[in-house]
């Protein structure tokens, strides 16, 4: 997949928290196969131990992708991306501006603001969205050249809620990289994103809490290549009636008995 | 003079955003820096200067989704 000009050779992107360990967090990432993960700021204590996590992630060998999670304005996240590029050196951001509490979907208002600014900074933006078109476009419009539509409320692991919606989007913008954030639980819910043509997956929850999260970060790799191949290979249209796969023609008549 | 460190307060001799830093045990390579919610480059924080009441974010990288 290419994002920016630059290629990304695993179509899995993973996230960084909520780990059992640092050990297990770079394991987590080894087995996904990722070459893309996020990470984000927060507040520094005094002596405190920040560059520690920064050098773990670096020792994987990952391309950075940072968040401005949490924040509730463009004018946070703007700030919170010029900060981020100066401590992890790269000019992508994952663009997060949360609308609501409970479901922290997008502030879409703020998030096309957000992205137009950023976008004439030089910065290349991943925005967080919905699976709306006219928003996409705006997105689009503002510079951005990767879109990344939730599949259900952050952290929630249900899934992607409305497939139809990213079906649409997939028609609507064909040449450009969808990426579904935020909702995946499960292998078969990166697989299902990926056979409807999404290009890459972004998740974090969902490995980071699993009971083994290496085997499930594994797991999400393989799921996301599996999904990928299906869509390329062009799936079977679904029938209403059953249609059987072993041939009519040929069939024996041994039901005799009761002919007599 | 009286400022705010991510929201906790400091009473600092340091007259520059970088001096402040220096003075409260922020040394560490990775932070990034805001004054009153506005960017300061690592580059400005000498020449930046501070007045009573100013408000500093000092982040550094963390786990994120």
């Amino acid at each position: 997949m290419k994002c920016y000009g630059e290629t990304l050779s695993s179509r899995l992107i993973l996230g960084s928290a909520q780990y059992p360990s640092p050990a297990i967090l770079q394991q987590a990432i080894r087995a996904s196969g990722t070459d893309l993960v996020t990470v984000s700021l927060r507040r520094e204590n005094a002596h405190g131990s920040g560059a520690g996590f920064w050098d773990l992630i670096r020792e994987t060998g990952v391309r950075i992708l940072p968040n401005t999670a949490g924040c509730h304005s463009a004018r946070e996240a703007v700030t919170t991306a010029q900060m981020a590029r100066e401590v992890f050196g790269t000019d992508w951001i994952k663009l997060e501006v949360i609308g609501h509490a409970d479901t922290l979907q997008p502030d879409i208002f703020e998030l096309v603001e957000a992205a137009r600014i950023l976008g004439a900074e030089g910065f290349k933006v991943f925005p967080y969205t919905t699976d709306d078109l006219g928003v996409g476009e705006r997105l689009l419009a503002a510079g951005c050249e990767v879109l990344m539509p939730w599949g259900a409320p952050i952290g929630s692991g249900r899934g992607l809620m409305t497939p139809d919606g990213l079906r649409a989007m997939r028609a609507h913008f064909p040449g450009v990289p969808l990426v579904v954030d935020a909702g995946i639980g499960r292998p078969s819910d990166a697989a299902a994103a990926m056979e409807l043509g999404m290009d890459a997956v972004l998740l974090n929850t969902a490995v980071a809490k699993a009971g083994d999260p290496v085997q499930m970060a594994r797991a999400m790799a393989m799921a996301v290549e599996a999904g990928r191949l299906g869509h390329l290979a062009d799936p079977m249209e679904p029938r209403d009636m059953a249609v059987p796969s072993t041939p009519v023609m040929g069939l024996a008549e041994l039901d005799l008995a009761e002919q007599r | 003079m009286k400022i705010l460190v991510n929201s906790e307060p400091h009473d600092i001799d340091a007259t520059t955003l970088a001096e402040a830093l220096s003075e409260l045990g922020y040394t560490g390579p990775a932070l990034a820096t805001a004054l009153n919610g506005q960017f300061v480059a690592r580059d400005q924080r000498s020449i930046q200067p501070l007045a009573a009441g100013d408000r500093i974010e000092v982040l550094a990288p963390m786990q994120g989704g």
